[in-house]
C-alpha cells in the first residue's frame, strides 16, 4: 500500500528530453539518414544513378538540418520548455555534417576530386555558386560551436556571427529552387520555402513586438 | 648439308593426315584468335550475330531484329541493364523527375496510333504504326545515347533507317528539313500542364541528318517492342545527337524549306542548339560536356568516361559537318 500512496516519481514531471539519454538517442537518430545511404549504396537501392542520388539526398537532408535547427527556438518558446535548447547545437552540427557529406559527395562522385574541374565548374553553374557560398558561411559557424569558443567570442558577438544561419538557409533554398528551375520543378522547393518562411516569419514578429527571438 | 630425299613431301601413314573438316574448323579458330586483343569482343560479337538478337526481358510483346549491317550499327560495349534503360529517362509529358516516366507512362494508349506524313513530299500519307512497322526488314541497333544532362548508356534498338521511310514518300526539292511533332494528349500526359516545355514536343534534322542510315526509326529495345517511357510506339534515335533530339511516340513527320522551331530551342536558344551534336569541346552554358556518366558502370564511385567527338560517330557523319563551325552552329 505504502508503494501506491508514495509521491509521484519525480521522473514524471521531469520531461523526456532531459533524460541523460536524450542526447546520445537524438545523435542515433541524427545518423539514420546516413545509415540508410550507406546501405543504399551498398545494396545497389539508389536506382539507375547511384552517384547522383547520393549528391541529392545529402543536399535534402542538409536543408532538413537546417530547418529542424531553426524550428528549435520556436518551438522552445512556444512550448515553454527551455531545456529544448540543448539540442540546438548537435542539431546545427548535423547540417553541416551533412553539407561536408554533400560537397564530398560531389567533388568525389561528379569530379573525381579533380580540383581543375571543380573551380571551373562552381562560377560556372549560378546554383551551385549559392550553394557553395552557403557551405563556405557555415564553416565558421560550426568552427565557434563549441563552448570555448562562445566565452572567447563573447556572447554578443558569437550571437551575431550565428544569425549568419538566416543567410545560409536562405541561400540553401536558393540553390534548391535553382537546381529545380532548369525542369520548372517547384512542388518540393515550395514546401521547403513555406517551412521556411514561418520559421524566420516568427522571429521577424516577435522582434517586431519587441521580444527577443533568439 | 643433309638433305632429306622426300623434301618434306612426305606425309607418313594415312592416319596422320588431318580430316578437312578439322582441319577447316582449326583456321577458323586461328581467324578468331588472331585478331589478338579485339578477339574476346570479336568473341561476343560472333555469339551476338548467332543469336541475331539481344535475350530478351520477357515484359512486352517480341520485336526481333537481324543483325544491322551498317558502319556503327552495332557497338560492342556492355548493354545499359533494360531496367535502367526503362527507368531512369526523360520524357516530360510524364513528369520531369527521371523516374516519372516509368512510373507515369504506362496507361498511354499506342493502338491504334497513326503517323502523318506532310509537307515538301511527292507521297504525303497517313501511316498506320503496323504498316510502318513493316515497311522495312527490322534490325538491332546497338548505340550510345548521350544526354545533354551529362549521363550516357548503351541501348540495343530494334528499327529500320529512317530513310527507308522518307524514301517511299519521295521529298521534293523543297524539302531541307524534317520536323517531328511528337504526341501531346491531355487526357493521358499528366505534365502537359505545365510550362515547362512548349507542347507539342517538336525536334528536327537536316534532310542529310535524316538520310544518314544512322538515324533510326524506332520501334523496339532488347528484342521488344517499346515500353511506354520509352517511346512507344514508334520514335527516333540519332546516336551522334544529344538524346532530347530523338523524339518519342511519334505523330506527325513534316518535311519543310525552312528549319524547324524546336522545343528546347524555344524554351532556351543559348543552351540548347538546334543542331545539338555531342561535342566535348561545346560547353553547355551551365556545365561542361567533356565527360559522362555511364549509367550501371561501376557502381557508385566509377569515375566518369570522356565523351568522344559525335558521341563516337565522327567516322560516319563527322562529314555531314565539314567546314562548319561546331562553336556556332552549337
Amino acid at each position: 500500500m505504502a508503494a501506491v500512496l508514495s509521491p509521484p516519481k519525480p521522473a514524471r514531471s521531469k520531461p523526456l528530453w532531459l533524460h541523460p539519454a536524450a542526447k546520445p538517442l537524438l545523435f542515433a537518430v541524427c545518423l539514420l539518414p546516413l545509415a540508410w545511404l550507406l546501405y543504399a549504396a551498398f545494396a545497389d537501392a539508389l536506382g539507375a544513378n547511384p552517384a547522383e542520388a547520393l549528391i541529392r539526398k545529402t543536399g535534402d537532408w542538409t536543408l532538413r538540418f537546417l530547418c529542424i535547427t531553426l524550428a528549435v527556438t520556436p518551438l522552445r518558446v512556444m512550448t515553454n520548455q527551455p531545456a529544448l535548447a540543448r539540442f540546438r547545437r548537435m542539431l546545427g552540427l548535423f547540417a553541416f555534417f551533412y553539407v561536408v557529406l554533400h560537397f564530398l559527395a560531389y567533388s568525389w562522385l561528379d569530379m573525381g576530386f579533380d580540383l581543375e574541374a571543380i573551380t571551373k565548374d562552381i562560377p560556372k553553374r549560378p546554383f551551385a555558386l549559392v550553394g557553395f557560398l552557403a557551405f563556405v558561411l557555415m564553416v565558421p559557424l560550426a568552427a565557434t560551436s563549441f563552448n570555448r569558443a562562445i566565452k572567447a567570442l563573447g556572447a554578443k558577438r558569437w550571437q551575431t556571427l550565428h544569425k549568419l544561419v538566416y543567410g545560409i538557409v536562405l541561400l540553401g533554398l536558393l540553390h534548391f529552387f535553382w537546381m529545380k528551375a532548369a525542369k520548372n520543378n517547384f512542388g518540393e522547393v515550395a514546401i521547403y520555402a513555406v517551412v521556411i518562411a514561418v520559421l524566420l516569419g516568427w522571429r521577424v514578429v516577435r522582434r517586431v513586438r519587441g521580444k527577443p527571438a533568439r | 648439308m643433309h638433305y632429306r630425299q622426300d623434301r618434306g613431301f612426305d606425309h607418313g601413314v594415312a592416319s596422320e593426315i588431318t580430316p578437312r573438316g578439322i582441319y577447316e574448323r582449326r583456321r577458323d579458330l586461328l581467324k578468331l584468335l588472331a585478331v589478338g586483343g579485339g578477339g574476346m569482343a570479336l568473341g561476343t560479337w560472333v555469339a551476338r550475330d548467332a543469336m541475331a538478337q539481344t535475350a530478351r526481358p520477357n515484359k512486352l510483346a517480341a520485336l526481333p531484329g537481324i543483325h544491322s549491317a551498317i558502319a556503327g550499327g552495332v557497338t560492342m560495349e556492355k548493354l545499359t541493364s533494360y531496367t535502367d534503360i526503362t527507368s531512369y529517362n526523360n520524357y516530360y509529358e510524364f513528369g520531369t523527375d527521371k523516374a516519372d516516366p516509368a512510373h507515369n507512362a504506362g496507361p498511354l494508349k499506342t493502338r491504334p496510333w497513326t503517323v502523318a506524313i506532310e509537307g515538301e513530299v511527292k507521297k504525303p500519307k497517313v501511316y498506320d504504326i503496323d504498316e510502318l512497322l513493316k515497311l522495312s526488314n527490322m534490325e538491332e541497333r546497338i548505340y550510345r545515347l548521350r544526354c545533354v544532362e551529362g549521363w550516357s548508356m548503351v541501348i540495343p534498338w530494334v528499327g529500320y533507317s529512317l530513310s527507308e521511310l522518307i524514301k517511299r514518300v519521295e521529298p521534293n526539292g523543297n524539302a531541307k528539313y524534317v520536323e517531328f511533332t511528337t504526341l501531346a494528349d491531355n487526357k493521358q500526359m499528366p505534365y502537359l500542364g505545365s510550362n515547362v516545355l512548349a507542347w507539342p514536343y517538336v525536334e528536327g534534322l537536316r534532310m542529310d541528318e535524316a538520310m544518314n542510315p544512322l538515324t533510326l526509326l524506332a520501334f523496339g529495345l532488347y528484342g521488344e517492342v517499346l515500353p511506354n517511357q520509352s517511346g512507344a510506339p514508334v520514335r527516333v534515335a540519332v546516336p551522334w545527337k544529344y538524346g532530347f533530339k530523338s523524339g518519342k511516340s511519334i505523330v506527325k513527320i513534316r518535311f519543310t524549306d525552312k528549319q524547324p522551331s524546336t522545343s528546347w530551342n524555344l524554351a532556351a536558344a543559348r543552351e540548347y542548339g538546334f543542331y545539338s551534336n555531342v561535342n566535348p569541346k561545346v560547353d553547355h552554358p551551365r556545365w561542361s560536356q567533356a565527360t559522362e556518366r555511364r549509367i550501371g558502370e561501376g557502381g557508385v564511385f566509377a569515375k566518369k568516361r570522356p565523351t568522344l567527338m559525335f558521341n563516337g560517330y565522327e567516322p560516319q557523319v563527322g562529314q555531314l559537318y565539314a567546314g562548319m563551325d561546331l562553336q556556332k552552329n552549337f
